[in-house]
């Protein structure tokens, strides 16, 4: 019965979301207030009902109704209730109900918080988002019904599990926050849209488009640092990161939303680099929904797409194609009446910003022409593939001058600047980063290019970012107190890239692996430790069956970790996954994974990873960035009445 | 700035749409070897550390024979490797091996030394000279070459006794016959 209020209640947020797509956009265009003004308790009720949708399924899910084909083919009785959960999203059809479900919570946080907006820009983003919303509903219930039922007498008695790889807390949140990053950038799309048919974009526009794209894009940096942190400890190969067309797919909406997040300052400081954008925007959105196709379709095949069915492939391509061709035409017609009032010189901080963004923008094509390159010569009757080698080669001396770049970028003054003054407050700076390397090459023993490039731009980063901050507060309590969270948002974000950048270096130059079977009681010595293999057990878990070896870490004669990895076989699915342990310290990590028996010992895999754990804390510290500069009071959207004025009487600033 | 520019975006995505719409329903996993029924493409290989002789395309004239690829590197040749030393015990068919990018000369030979050498010849491919001749897109692969020297069978991923006895095992006895 709940199943059935769940799938109406579905189908009609799709008669409402229908009307909020037209009503809406046809009273802006008419100016009749009514049909304007319909667009936000339409957005309400759209939100409702999928709400009550997504909650009857929770509802299945929870109480393991095997009647319903989902439930039974995704979750079991004896989940922990965790995972029974996240099994909602853990299929394609419930992942789906969760995208429409954020499309219509960011939806209705407009109609909520959006009363400071003009009535029409509200009415037009609100009926563009709903748009959006109705091809998915249309594809969710048409190509991908989640509360579809088994006839009774084939109910089956328990369900058939969950993908054992996907039961982890890591990637129990991974989808969401994905999510919540690339519905997010539809904000930034639906005001897009509605800013090219007003034929206006000014920096009241900015400043509304601002936060909602730095939402997405905090949510969609948490989001792929879950995953990436899901696949370095679940998949069991000590990698982070492997230019997997599902993380491509994730990383092109990142840089394109970073790079308009930058662009919209412009156009909010400068009112400038308007044009520029709104494409951005609509490319961002575009990649969000080439990310969606791209694991839902199976055109390319990848380590972790779960969902491969053609027909829904064609519904979404359809879908794709529809959106950024139909919203790029309206670019081609609309956008060069766009004109930019800001003028300003190439040096200067609009400049520098303009440079960081096409770097970012060729970054995003190069990894989209990568991510596409098997499918296009596919097309052409010739089978290759493209790997991590051209994604390090193409993306990496393209961050190398983007990240100098950042370093000098914020030093230098709106519209016109001078280098000279600029470098002149960095060659302390320089001076410090070349101490660096003379440090890093004399004590750490590495002498390699790449890793020099990697901790020279880690440490001019962080440097340049502080230089900066020093310069703005001349570090006085009284003056940073008074600093706006905008400022120390960029701070921290810039400063979180260089810990992330020094990171990454050492996790990915300076790696020591082993391969090796050993017995117990026997010891391998790896990045400066000595583990010894103690004893190898079996354990029976809650679903699974379990090997577990136990290895000492020893440097010297103190015992710095006991780490235990297992393998686990899930007994519904029969299928092994390997479970590391992993022992994180600033220096690095110890990584361990225990495999097959071997003769009288068992296969190990040892690792030393260095500096792993700062690529994380760097995520983290750039998403506390942009969640304090999201609590800028600029952007408090809808407080005060004051601004509701003035958006109301000279949104044209 | 030129109108035109405005254009290209739209373009770009019509064309990348056109592309990925002639490709839906095609399955990427699967590999048809543009190599089936043609002759091995010519190589030379050197021979791996402590053996005299290494390995090229003129030595498959004449028999029937199993080309392996495999690399001390690869997880999975190692679980393959047991059922190789079998097959060389039985004397089924001769095992040629392609020792396939191996970092350093000794890894192989080692390797080979440990889990035993099924193998009447084995070539060193450190750069992947045969491996592209042969189309290889992962270790282990293995191939059925017939007696002229023209491939007949391509096989992806660990060697397994199911795949042996239903698939390859006939294969090769047809081709022994003819």
């Amino acid at each position: 019965m709940i199943t059935e209020i769940g799938h109406f209640a579905l189908i009609l947020a799709l008669s409402v979301t229908v009307a909020q797509a037209v009503v809406p956009m046809v009273g802006a265009a008419r100016g009749n207030p009514l049909w304007t003004a319909f667009a936000g308790p339409a957005a309400l009720g759209q939100l409702l009902l999928i709400a009550v949708s997504f909650a009857a399924l929770t509802h299945a899910y929870v109480v393991s109704d095997f009647s319903v084909l989902n439930v039974a083919a995704n979750s079991h009785t004896d989940k922990p209730m965790l995972y029974k959960v996240s099994g909602v999203w853990g299929n394609h059809e419930g992942s789906m109900l969760l995208w429409v479900l954020i499309l219509a919570l960011f939806g209705g946080a407009v109609a909520l918080f959006g009363r400071n907006l003009p009535p029409g820009l509200k009415a037009r983003a609100l009926s563009v988002q709903a748009m959006v919303a109705v091809g998915f509903l249309l594809f969710i219930l048409f190509t991908s019904n989640p509360f579809e039922r088994i006839p009774a007498e084939m109910v089956p008695i328990n369900g058939r599990g969950l993908n054992p790889l996907l039961q982890d807390p890591g990637l129990a949140f991974h989808p969401p926050f994905l999510y919540l990053g690339y519905v997010g950038f539809s904000m930034a799309f639906s005001f897009a849209i509605a800013a090219l048919i007003e034929g206006r974009v000014d920096a009241a526009w900015a400043r509304w488009v601002r936060p909602w794209t730095l939402a997405a894009w905090i949510f969609l940096t948490i989001g792929i640092a879950l995953g990436s942190w899901w696949a370095y400890y679940e998949l069991g190969w000590g990698g982070w990161w492997y230019w997997d067309p599902v993380e491509n797919a994730s990383f092109m909406p990142w840089l394109a939303g970073t790079a308009l997040l930058h662009s919209a300052l412009v156009v909010e400081k400068r009112d400038s680099l308007k044009a520029w954008t709104v494409f951005l925007a609509i490319v961002t959105f575009g990649l969000s929904l080439l990310g969606t196709f791209l694991v839902r379709s199976g055109v390319l095949s990848s380590v972790h797409a779960f969902a491969t069915d053609p027909a829904r492939g064609v519904f979404i391509l359809g879908l794709l194609l529809l959106t950024v061709a139909g919203s790029l035409a309206l670019f081609a017609w609309r956008g060069p009446t766009m004109k930019s009032g800001g003028l300003f010189q190439p040096i200067s901080r609009e400049g520098s910003l303009l440079f960081n963004n096409l770097l970012m923008a060729v970054a995003a094509a190069a990894v989209l022409l990568g991510t596409l390159f098997p499918l296009i010569a596919q097309a052409f009757e010739y089978k290759a593939s493209v790997g991590p080698p051209f994604f390090n080669m193409v993306f990496v001396p393209l961050m190398v001058p983007m990240v100098v770049a950042m370093g000098i970028g914020p030093l230098m003054s709106w519209k016109r600047a001078d280098l000279g003054p600029a470098l002149r407050r960095l060659w302390f700076v320089a001076a410090v980063t070349l101490g660096a390397l003379a440090v890093t090459g004399a004590l750490v023993g590495e002498t390699r290019l790449m890793s020099m490039v990697g901790i020279g731009l880690a440490v001019w980063l962080a440097g340049g970012t502080l230089v900066e901050f020093a310069g703005r507060s001349r570090l006085d309590p009284h003056r940073m107190a008074r600093m706006p969270r905008g400022a120390w948002g960029m701070t921290l974000a810039h400063l979180g890239l260089a810990i992330a950048i020094a990171g990454m270096t050492g996790a990915g130059l300076w790696k020591q692996e082993k391969v090796l079977t050993m017995q117990p009681g026997e010891t391998a010595r790896i990045g400066g430790f000595d583990l010894t293999l103690d004893a190898v057990r079996d354990e029976p878990g809650p679903n699974y069956a379990a090997t577990r070896g136990i290895f000492t870490a020893r440097r010297g004669d103190d015992v710095v970790a006991v780490l235990s990895p297992e393998k686990r076989v899930y007994t519904v699915e029969g299928r092994p996954t390997s479970e590391a342990a992993i022992h994180s310290m600033i220096s690095g990590d110890l990584y361990a994974v225990i495999g097959d028996p071997q003769g009288d010992g068992y296969v190990v895999r040892l690792f030393w990873n260095p500096l792993v754990p700062w690529m994380w804390t760097g995520c983290l510290v750039m998403v506390v960035g942009g969640a304090l500069s999201l609590t800028d009071r600029r952007f408090r959207i809808g407080a005060p009445k004051r601004s509701r004025l003035r958006g109301a009487a000279r949104p044209a600033e | 700035m030129q109108r035109w520019i405005y254009l290209v975006p739209l373009i770009v995505v019509l064309v990348l749409g056109g592309l990925f719409w002639s490709q839906l329903g095609k399955d990427p996993h699967r590999i048809d070897s543009v190599l089936i029924n043609q002759a091995v493409p010519p190589f030379d290989l050197p021979p791996i550390e402590g053996r005299q002789r290494g390995f090229s395309s003129a030595d498959l004239l004449g028999q029937v024979s199993l080309v392996n690829v495999f690399g001390s590197w690869c997880i999975a040749c190692r679980a393959e490797h047991g059922f190789l030393v079998r097959i060389k015990a039985n004397r089924e068919v001769p095992i040629f091996g392609i020792d396939w990018r191996e970092k350093d000369r000794t890894a192989g030979p080692a390797w080979l030394a440990r889990h035993g050498d099924p193998y009447t010849l084995v070539g060193d491919d450190p750069d992947s000279k045969a491996a592209i001749a042969f189309g290889v897109t992962g270790a282990p692969e293995s191939f059925i070459v017939d007696r002229q020297g023209i491939i007949r069978y391509k096989h992806i991923g660990p060697l397994t006794p199911e795949v042996w006895t239903e698939t390859i095992k006939p294969l090769i006895e047809k081709l022994k016959q003819s």
